[in-house]
């Protein structure tokens, strides 16, 4: 059996798991965000109404809840989604709950890795499509909605049709001005917006094996832009250094057997790739950021638990130090974890510099929810992961989806630019 | 199940068009309803009546995990979605919350039936007869686990 295999076995009590069969695995950890949240919490509601107590959650100690999407509170109806969230996590005793504005708090992809909320081994579901990402942790991590994510709060357990996995073998080393936002989007633009539909994405190899941690995370964040239900690299020497880092160090990694198995092997060289973007309205709409360079733009947006970890951040500073930029431009890092750094090692300073804003953490204008929309015909480039109409504003707005390096060198030129095209 | 037929020729209907983000906040059923396939049909809510079908292409659904997306449609009066495929997380909400089918057909299906052409879905027998044409196509089986979710009215009322 291949990791995911193993672990889908060992979460549902068999010895052997195969692609297709449909099992009910034990979760280990469950989250939810101020847009998920209330929606279970209204799935609550409705079975309330048809006779059922719910009084308690399954293992509080599993849960936590992250406040992203809507803040700082967007409006009346988004301040009200906070207070039924902290009501939430109060009623049921749920201790983990990061608070905007109380020290920790960011965009729930964000928090799992950097607070080690989710071990390598385990199950890990969210309310959230982007909850792929944290199978870079070596877990199984999938989203669901709220109905399946209020099934998991009461029973601990959830089905899952056992995936086939594509094994993508990542060879060599990107070179200085190439990342992996570069390679995922390569690989969304080769196989399609569909083309891991209901699989899971591993990543591995000798490329996988010099990449760090954060850049591992962009690669399984967007699997989710591939269709894929999981995405999922095994555990290593770097994944450990990054949990102890973070005073964790034991759990129970699971590695797939020697004899593994994968619907497809797909092979990738990272030392003769370039720097890629995914124009409107699609990601796997790519196409080579030089092509690109007479389209002008009106902004450009770093954020999302796509692009701004702290090595997105220290990519972006490297352009944007002793610059300043033409258009437009935000940051937004994604955790105070990373705000904090960012401070602490000067990378704000040459933003300010620059002349960016730099912001709080939220997926804000990367959903098109508040905090810097876009208007009708204005053109973006982001560190986001989709660019479907209307994602980021107006339905008319234009995104272009491309690495933090590819958008800062942007937004020192106002057209889309090639890191090494800039003077 | 019978009902008129509201065609979208396309591939990858998003969930950012069926039910967009600035309405994310919102969990008033009904309310939902009113910014259905907002993003690419304004018309939408004024044309959708109590028991009609979506037709669409490859991978409805795609994009964020939102129950939004097939609770809007639901309370919009769509019964089924018949599409060519459907994006994992849609199709499991839309199955679990009981909210409407997710029905897969084949191309010739998907060329053959047009917009308000009046269908007849029976899932007992995976048959769609499309009455305005008077023919009958065969929809792809629900997994034995997926059958037997909407025989129960949804994952609450399954016992596994």
């Amino acid at each position: 059996m291949n990791i995911t295999e193993k672990i889908l076995a060992r979460a549902s009590g068999k010895t052997q798991v195969s692609p297709g069969d449909v099992v009910f695995v034990n979760v280990d950890k469950v989250m939810v965000h101020d847009v998920s949240g209330p929606g279970v919490l209204a799935v609550f509601e409705k079975l309330r109404k048809k006779g059922m107590v719910i009084d308690k959650v399954w293992d509080p100690e599993r849960v936590w809840v992250a406040e992203d999407h809507f803040v700082p509170a967007a409006d009346k109806i988004s301040a009200q989604n906070i207070v039924l969230l902290t009501n939430f996590t109060k009623q049921f005793g749920i201790k983990r709950h990061f608070k905007y504005g109380m020290g920790q708090y960011g965009i729930c992809h964000t928090l799992s890795h950097e607070e080690a909320m989710v071990l390598p081994g385990e199950v890990y579901v969210g309310g959230d499509s982007h909850t792929n990402t944290t199978g870079a942790l070596g877990a199984f991590a999938a989203g669901l909605g709220h109905t399946d994510v209020a099934y998991v709060l009461l029973n601990g357990k959830i089905w899952f049709k056992v995936p086939e996995t594509l094994f993508f073998k990542i060879n060599g080393k990107l070179p200085d001005h190439v990342m992996a936002k570069d390679l995922i989007l390569k690989i969304i633009g080769d196989i399609g917006t569909d083309g891991a539909a209901y699989k899971t994405m591993q990543f591995g190899g000798p490329g996988i094996s010099e990449m760090s941690v954060e850049s591992r995370l962009t690669l399984t964040n967007m699997t989710t832009e591939a269709g894929a239900k999981s995405g999922i690299v095994e555990p290593d020497l770097k994944l450990r250094e990054y949990l102890a880092a973070r005073g964790v160090t034991k759990y129970d990694e699971v590695h797939g057997d020697a004899d593994a198995q994968y619907e497809k092997i797909y092979e990738y060289e990272c030392s003769e790739m370039e720097p890629i973007v995914a124009k409107p309205f699609s990601p796997e709409n790519t196409a080579v950021a030089r092509d690109l360079s007479s389209v002008e733009l009106d902004k450009a947006y770093i954020g999302s638990c796509t692009g701004a970890k702290l090595e997105d951040l220290q990519a972006v500073a490297k352009i944007l130090k002793g610059r300043t930029v033409k258009i437009r431009t935000e940051i937004l890092p994604a955790a105070m974890s990373i705000f904090r750094k960012a401070m602490d090692t000067g990378l704000l300073k040459i933003f300010m510099d620059a002349g960016v804003v730099v912001g709080p953490p939220t997926c804000g204008a990367c959903c098109g929810a508040h905090m810097g929309v876009l208007a009708k015909d204005e053109i973006c480039i982001s560190t986001t992961n989709r660019n479907f109409p209307g994602r980021m504003g107006h339905v008319e707005s234009q995104t272009y989806l491309a690495s933090p390096l590819v958008a800062a060198a942007s937004a020192v030129t106002g057209k889309i630019t090639d890191p090494r095209d800039l003077k | 199940m019978k009902g008129s037929v509201i065609k979208y020729e396309r591939d990858n209907i998003d969930t950012d068009v069926i039910l967009p983000g600035p309405y994310l906040k919102i969990h008033d059923y009904a309310e939902l309803a009113t910014h259905a396939m907002e993003g690419l049909d304004k018309d939408f809510h004024k044309r959708v009546k109590p028991g009609d079908f979506i037709v669409a292409g490859r991978n409805f659904g795609c994009g964020s995990s939102r129950e939004h997306a097939p609770i809007a449609l639901s309370y919009s009066g769509i019964k089924a979605v018949l599409a060519l495929s459907f994006a994992r997380i849609f199709y499991r909400n839309a199955v679990d919350g009981a909210f409407l089918l997710p029905i897969e057909i084949d191309e010739g299906a998907y060329k053959d039936i047009s917009d308000t052409d009046l269908l007849e879905v029976d899932i007992s027998t995976n048959e769609i007869k499309n009455l305005t044409k008077n023919k009958i196509y065969k929809m792809k089986p629900f997994p034995e686990l997926i059958g037997k979710i909407i025989e129960a009215g949804g994952l609450f009322n399954y016992k596994p």
